[in-house]
């Protein structure tokens, strides 16, 4: 499936979903109460089947949290990046680790290193981050260490 | 060249005339401990610089090179750094247990040399029942391990010896039954009657097939004994990091070590003795002057040459093979071996009584 | 949720007869400093539990406060056994921003140096793997080949583990005079060597004792646990991105993609082994074959990529590696995203492992070809 049709199917489920322009895949944009829906669609839906997240992460915008999730098909072989604007006070958002095991992992190291809550994630504790880590999350832009970050 | 024998019988009848009897026992009791305990310090040192040049041989390296001449006394280094080393014993430790396994290791490994044949009529003790000796002393070992490893104090270590426990008391039969079928055929535990049973030729070659099938599972079996790779469970070092002698350092290490070279060094002698003829000299037929020349080859040098070969080919197996996972360990013992030799063991005693073999 | 809750915090905790131990971070089999908490009933695994950070170094955050030149060596340092690979997804999505058309010889010695390093990595995964399993020698055997490649790169990039000879706009330097002739040289010397392989590992029938029918992988959960590389190919799962979404001139080349449907060890072994087979295939199709020119594209002294984000995928020697940029106009990323194919190879490790025996976790590690320091990042 082409982006345009991949756009014009998207839009005809969800009139409510914004597009992003640029990129070389479609960005659709959703909100946190419609996301695990739209992303089992996005997996059952046999026209669709996105059965694949290759890549899930977080970009700190300073006024928002943004995450990503890209997802493409092993069969249909066409890509979809969906994103999800947090609130960078109290980031929240449905796990879909129930969808694709792989967010899982993915999902803990963007817990950790953003500080995004995963509700209803099995497992959500630090994974890379030593045990009883306090304070700040490390990919956050306002996050300062003045002992072990070297500013070039 | 004089013999062993030979030079034994002079120093027991030149003590004979100097001192009364029990002062000649006693002297003479010193003088094998200190013959065994020479023996075993430099049958480990041998062995392990022959394993360092036999595992860079078969790897494409040089392998030790730098102390003595082509890196002979490399082995001689290592045995220093091991004695000035500091013996660490965990602070969870069970310590006289932890202490002792060690000692334990090493002393069923010298007892094991007793009655091992080094050349024609040279024997410390010449037991009636000495194959079996040596199977009864061989399954001690197993307890060493097991004192080390629960005595550690951790959890590779158990692991490690609760797979050695599983793996000599399995292997142990095949083993056994093995050295059984030699034994029937020999009509003695004995084993100065044995090597002398062999006079006329080797028993692997005049047992037919079924004396070739009892060498090859007595091979695997006392590879597995001795835990050697393939069979090399109860270190395992990918999956146990050493198994159960992860925490011994120094020279409590250097102990193990020791007596698992030994152990391979006897049960590598034993099989020589068993199937290879020990000190006999390979005879053909009526081959007389082949029979004659290899008559003037000294009886050590052959016990020393078929020994050394058995050696080799665990150390072949060990620089060749993967290693085994626990079931299917066990699997090959109880599902394969054990059957093939207990059969075998019966093929052998038909063809004993019915006096098939040569 | 699809989880049993028998996640186990502590010994305290543990049911009657299971025992905890820490494989790692110090382990001889985990090649570096994994740590997987296991839980074992005698010898059975229960459950796995990696825990990373060991070596965790933010390669992410270090790369934004880098200019799009600089970065680039620090990623050679992730996966250091494909460190080209890495640095030529780096550099691919540097020209994506760009948008430079980089000259044919550069795409070709790129190519070509990706192949080298993806045999390199395999030899080196195979000797380490027969190490786990307790054979020490295939080890050797391996590198013996691997240094003549190390040497080839040695010649020509100045580095035999962390080149950094990828550079956006094309290659840094141009080839060595004696490149050509040294990896004919290589070919011939791999030819003439790979039947020990088979003959010392693959038909050995210990090994495959090992490795049949051991570490189950359905070609459904390598999809859901975005398993990629060998892994996945070994399961079934068609996910080369040379061939599903091809990059320089791999849309050009006679190769194949390799997929076994074993869906065990065994499988994920073979389709690394033949791997090694086709990348000799490709290097043979360009070695007489690269073409004159530029080794460079003409690219201003400062970067700047537009406003905008970028995405590449590339297929290093153990999957997918994704690099995501997110671009805010300046000389240095806003946000770079590692996707690295180690991560999500590892998350199945816990599916797969459990039933098993401790020898088979450290058979299906062996066989996941985990590199730590790509998984920490």
């Amino acid at each position: 499936m082409t982006n345009e049709e991949l756009k014009a199917k998207l839009t005809e489920w969800h009139p409510e979903a914004s597009f992003e322009e640029g990129g070389e895949w479609v960005n659709l944009v959703s909100t946190t109460g419609n996301l695990l829906s739209l992303m089992q669609q996005l997996r059952q839906e046999p026209s669709l089947s996105f059965d694949y997240l290759f890549c899930l992460t977080c970009v700190d915008f300073k006024t928002q949290l943004t995450m990503v999730y890209h997802l493409t098909s092993t069969t249909l072989r066409h890509k979809l990046v969906v994103k999800v604007k947090l609130d960078p006070k109290q980031p929240e958002v449905e796990t879909v680790s129930a969808i694709w095991r792989t967010a899982e992992f993915l999902e803990r190291e963007v817990y950790e290193m953003f500080g995004v809550n995963f509700l209803h994630h099995p497992d959500l504790r630090l994974l890379i981050l030593p045990d009883g880590w306090e304070g700040k999350n490390p990919m956050r832009k306002d996050y300062e260490d003045p002992v072990n970050m070297i500013k070039l | 060249m004089p013999s062993f024998y030979e030079i034994a019988d002079q120093l027991h009848s030149w003590l004979n005339a100097n001192f009364n009897p029990t002062w000649v026992l006693i002297i003479e009791m010193v003088l094998a401990g200190v013959a065994v305990i020479g023996l075993f310090a430099v049958l480990g040192l041998v062995l392990v610089i022959m394993e360092r040049k036999v595992s860079a041989w078969m790897q494409i390296r040089l392998g030790p090179n730098r102390v003595g001449p082509k890196g002979m006394l490399q082995s001689l280094a290592d045995t220093v750094k091991l004695i000035v080393k500091e013996g660490m014993t965990p602070s969870g430790a069970d310590k006289f247990l932890f202490n002792l396994a060690p000692y334990i290791a090493m002393i069923v490994a010298m007892l094991l040399l007793a009655p091992i044949a080094f050349a024609g009529n040279f024997q410390l003790w010449d037991i009636n029942v000495g194959v079996l000796y040596v199977s009864a002393i061989s399954s001690l070992s197993v307890i060493s391990v097991l004192m080390a490893g629960w005595a550690s104090n951790n959890k590779c270590s158990l692991l490690g010896a609760m797979r050695s426990g599983a793996q000599i008391v399995s292997y142990e039969l095949t083993a056994g039954l093995s050295v059984l079928a030699i034994v029937v055929l020999a009509g003695d535990l004995k084993i100065s009657a044995i090597v002398a049973s062999q006079s006329d030729g080797w028993w692997i070659f005049k047992g037919h097939i079924p004396a070739i099938i009892a060498f090859v599972t007595f091979i695997i079996a006392v590879t597995a004994e001795t835990n050697r790779a393939p069979f090399d469970l109860a270190e395992a070092e990918s999956e146990l990091t050493a198994g159960f002698h992860t925490e011994y350092s120094g020279m409590k290490f250097a102990l193990f070590f020791l007596a698992e070279y030994v152990n391979v060094f006897i049960v590598c002698a034993l099989g020589a003795t068993l199937f290879l003829g020990g000190p006999m000299p390979l005879h053909i037929g009526n081959w007389e002057g082949f029979n004659h020349a290899m008559d003037y080859v000294p009886s050590s040098l052959w016990f020393f040459g078929k020994t050394f070969f058995l050696i080799f080919l665990i150390m072949w197996f060990r620089w060749t093979f993967p290693r085994l996972r626990i079931d299917q360990l066990l699997n090959l013992e109880w599902k394969y071996l054990l059957p093939i030799s207990m059969i075998n063991l019966l093929i052998v005693t038909a063809m004993a009584i019915l006096k098939w073999h040569f | 949720m699809y989880r049993e809750t028998d996640i186990i915090q502590s010994a305290d905790q543990s049911p009657e007869g299971y025992m905890i131990i820490n494989v790692g971070p110090q382990h001889p089999a985990t090649h570096g400093v994994l740590h997987l908490v296991i839980t074992l009933n005698g010898e059975t695994i229960k459950k796995v539990e990696p825990h990373l950070g060991y070596i965790h170094r933010s390669i992410e955050k270090m790369c934004e406060s880098l200019s799009y030149r600089q970065f680039i060596y620090v990623t050679s340092r992730m996966d250091y056994l494909s460190a080209h690979i890495n640095n030529h997804a780096c550099a691919l999505c540097v020209e994506k921003g760009l948008q430079v058309e980089i000259p044919e010889r550069a795409k070709v010695i790129r190519v070509l140096m990706d192949e080298l390093t993806r045999i390199a990595s395999h030899e080196l995964w195979w000797g380490a793997m027969a190490m786990d399993l307790g054979a020490f020698t295939p080890f050797f055997h391996a590198f013996r080949e691997r240094e003549t490649i190390n040497d080839i790169m040695e010649e020509t990039c100045g580095a035999r583990l962390t080149m950094n000879y990828m550079v956006p706009g094309g290659v840094m330097h141009d080839i060595h005079p004696n490149f050509q002739r040294r990896v004919k040289e290589f070919i011939q010397l791999y030819k003439s060597k790979i039947h020990e392989y088979d003959e010392l590992v693959t038909g050995n029938i210990i090994f495959q004792n090992r490795m049949k029918g051991v570490g189950i992988l359905s070609a459904e959960d390598a999809i859901s646990y975005g398993c990629t590389g060998p892994v996945a190919r070994g399961s079934g799962v068609s996910s080369d991105i040379r061939k599903v979404q091809p990059y320089e001139i791999y849309d050009k080349l006679q190769f194949d993609e390799v997929l076994e449907t074993g869906c065990d060890s065994f499988a994920r072994y073979l389709i690394r082994i033949k791997e090694m087979n086709q990348s000799i295939r490709i290097v043979e199709q360009l070695i007489d074959n690269i073409p004159e020119g530029d080794f460079q594209a003409k690219t201003k002294a400062v970067l700047k990529l537009p406003k905008g984000e970028f995405y590449t995928r590339v297929e290093t020697a153990r999957g997918e590696l994704g690099v995501y940029i997110v671009s805010e106009g300046g000389t240095t990323p806003y946000r770079i995203k590692f996707r690295s194919p180690g991560f999500s190879n590892l998350s199945v490790l816990d599916k797969i492992a459990r039933g098993g025996k401790i020898g088979d976790l450290i058979a299906m590690m062996g066989t996941l070809d985990l590199v730590i320091p790509d998984i920490d990042r």
